[in-house]
């Protein structure tokens, strides 16, 4: 045993360096969103100082927690090499019939609807999550099939009605506009979900495991991680939360009909890329994710503030991913070649 | 190999099945020219782009800006033509600009390295969000009537709309770039081992940048397509069209990996949507159910090799 012990411990001495510069390009990654941030929001507020008044700063972080939400699901997703298109579909399929559940139940506990919410939105991701896994099939393929599914379901139920805020318990909506301590309460369960979803990805052996398995599907595979059942889990949490976050999509705008979050899935996605996690698997972080949503969110109500046509909006968006995407590559190019450079040395 | 073939024939008895049903719960009206005309103006974009999708698809990439580029086209068709510029010269530049499109997609994705997924997803708001600059919410349907017949007029003597004719052309012709040309076996070696191709001496980034090039130019012309159809230029034509393109592309047996498909396939997979799509709208039945159909046959598509697979590995297992 100590023989074999001797070897094993050698080789993460070497690696620390490496470990080291890995971290740090990490960290400087979600603090290369932070600046954008300050560039976004620091000029803005220099044009026009209500910018930074505490309620529209409310209203930023109100507005980006749903997809900052849906982009923690993704981010799990990501990390093990697969994708799912299908969190707009599920959004919408969960906010319609929560509503439509509140409107026909005028009794219902606030917990259990949302609670019902959830339970669609696990449904689905488990739905998701036993094709991928057990047919073998890419999940871009099956969450693109689910997606027109999704929908089409949520299109059939709703039969072109739609649930007015009218309808819904007030309970509901005050979820939706209340606050604690200042802080809107969607935006405090967006804050939880976070931090739970970076300590298990930090700190947890199975979440270690996610990222595993994006590096390396063979090798985790070899490894004795069971693949299809972290695969499986990450698709029906990831549903989780999109069903989630269409509950507190119907207590933010209290009207809701089958077109709810049409189109979301690919703002989730660029918030994700956009946050550092690395499209193809392996790396990225739960709170870079959310802080990219957070910054598309911003420069939409930047654009807003400083009466720049809402037309421009969209191309921004578009050139901020190509420009994030691209820094992070050569941020990765130059790792690699410091890393080589650095075994090179120890070698020697 | 033998997996995809099974699964074009099962497209092709799909489609027979879905004319014949057709054919009898519509009491002859399906088959009838006027509606094969309404079925054929229908898929024209969906057809049209999907040709160079199932190139880059196989050679393991994909493109997700298509549907911003029709966009972006159509934009820049009623910008120019608003400047009074004249459609001769309009259409070759549009032409142009989605040619430049794609190479901005090519570009990033073979000199940089970066995955075509998340570029694709980038310039699918880019393109878009120029198209909106470029003409804001403002529609422009001032075009001469010699253009816009184009798309709402048969062959003469046929029941067969001109957009359709343009999407057969370019079929024959990306079907013997795909199936008949070295070019075509070097998409197919570029998407089954890239690394192979590079060793057994293939131009992988050159021959990559060219379908992308290729996507963008045709689905400009899809722009124009989409345009003169509706005589009508917005920058929100086409939204969503990708999903819809990719997914004809995939249920047409083109693996998502790269590699395998064929054009064939494709086509009878685009078929088999719109045929389906005009079907239901002729029974009056709502177009979600064929969102869902959609997307059953797409999961479809993707689950029945991977079935007949497992079926029939459990079968040599049990001799």
């Amino acid at each position: 045993m100590t023989t074999q012990l001797t070897p094993a411990v050698t080789p993460p001495a070497r690696r620390t360096a490496a470990r080291r510069l890995t971290t740090r390009v990490g960290r400087v990654r979600e603090l290369g969103i932070v600046v954008a941030l300050a560039l976004v929001v620091i000029p803005t507020a220099i044009v026009n100082p209500r910018f930074i008044q505490p309620q529209s700063l409310r209203d930023l972080l109100l507005n980006a927690s749903i997809v900052a939400l849906l982009a923690v699901g993704q981010t799990l997703v990501v990390i093990t090499r697969n994708v799912d298109l299908s969190v707009g579909s599920v959004l919408g399929l969960s906010a319609f019939l929560t509503a439509q559940h509140f409107a026909d139940n005028p009794g219902t506990p606030l917990l259990l609807g949302i609670g019902f919410g959830i339970a669609v939105g696990l449904a689905c991701g488990l739905l998701n999550g036993l094709l991928v896994a057990l047919g073998n099939v890419p999940s871009l393929v099956v969450t693109l099939g689910t997606l027109y599914v999704f929908r089409g379901i949520d299109y059939a139920l709703a039969q072109g009605k739609q649930v007015n805020a009218a309808n819904l318990p007030d309970a509901l909506l005050d979820l939706g506009s209340s606050r604690v301590l200042g802080v809107p309460i969607l935006v405090l369960v967006a804050v939880v979900v976070i931090v739970v979803a970076a300590v298990y990805l930090r700190s947890y052996r199975s979440g270690r495991e996610l990222y595993a398995i994006g590096s390396n599907p063979e090798a985790a595979t070899l490894a004795g991680i069971p693949v299809a059942k972290r695969t499986l889990t990450t698709f029906a949490v990831s549903g989780l939360i999109a069903g989630l976050a269409g509950a507190l999509w119907v207590a933010r705008y209290g009207t809701v009909d089958a077109a709810a979050g049409t189109g979301l899935e690919l703002q989730v996605v660029a918030a994700v890329v956009v946050g550092g996690v690395a499209i193809f698997g392996g790396s990225g972080t739960v709170t870079g994710a959310a802080l990219g949503a957070l910054l598309l969110g911003t420069i939409t109500s930047c654009l807003v503030v400083l009466q720049i046509p809402a037309f421009w909006q969209q191309a921004i968006a578009g050139a901020l991913l190509l420009s994030a995407i691209t820094v992070d590559r050569l941020l990765a190019l130059r790792l690699a070649k410091a890393l080589r450079t650095s075994e090179g040395t120890s070698h020697a | 190999m033998r997996n995809l073939l099974r699964w074009e024939t099962a497209l092709v008895f799909l489609l027979i099945v879905v004319a014949l049903t057709g054919q009898v719960s519509t009491d002859g009206s399906f088959l009838s020219g006027g509606n094969l005309f309404y079925l054929g103006l229908d898929i024209g974009e969906i057809a049209l782009i999907a040709l160079p999708l199932t190139l880059v698809i196989v050679a393991g990439e994909i493109d997700l800006s298509v549907a911003s580029v029709l966009g972006l086209s159509s934009a820049l068709i009623g910008w120019l033509w608003n400047a009074g510029w004249s459609l001769e010269t309009i259409l070759p530049t549009v032409i142009v600009a989605g040619a430049v499109c794609g190479a901005v997609n090519g570009l990033l994705v073979t000199r940089l390295g970066l995955p075509s997924l998340a570029v694709t997803i980038g310039t699918l708001a880019l393109y878009r969000g120029l198209a909106l600059v470029v003409l804001g919410d403002t529609a422009v349907a001032d075009f001469p009537a010699s253009y816009t017949s184009f798309g709402t007029t048969p062959v003469p003597g046929t029941d067969i709309p001109y957009p359709i004719v343009l999407a057969a052309v370019l079929a024959v012709l990306f079907g013997i770039a795909l199936h008949a040309s070295s070019f075509g076996r070097s998409v197919f070696a570029i998407g089954a081992n890239e690394e192979g191709a590079r060793f057994s001496g293939i131009r992988v980034k050159r021959v990559k940048l060219s379908l992308f090039v290729l996507a963008g130019a045709v689905a400009a012309i899809a722009g124009i397509v989409y345009t003169f159809r509706f005589s009508s230029a917005r920058a929100d034509n086409g939204v969503g069209l990708e999903l819809a393109v990719v997914a004809a592309v995939l249920l047409g047996g083109v693996s998502i990996f790269g590699g395998r498909g064929s054009l064939f396939g494709v086509l009878a997979g685009v078929l088999l949507l719109g045929g389906l799509r005009n079907l239901l709208i002729l029974q009056d039945t709502s177009t979600e159910v064929l969102t869902i159909v959609t997307g059953l046959l797409l999961l479809v598509s993707v689950l029945a090799p991977s079935v007949t697979r497992r079926v029939g590995s459990l079968r040599k297992a049990a001799q």
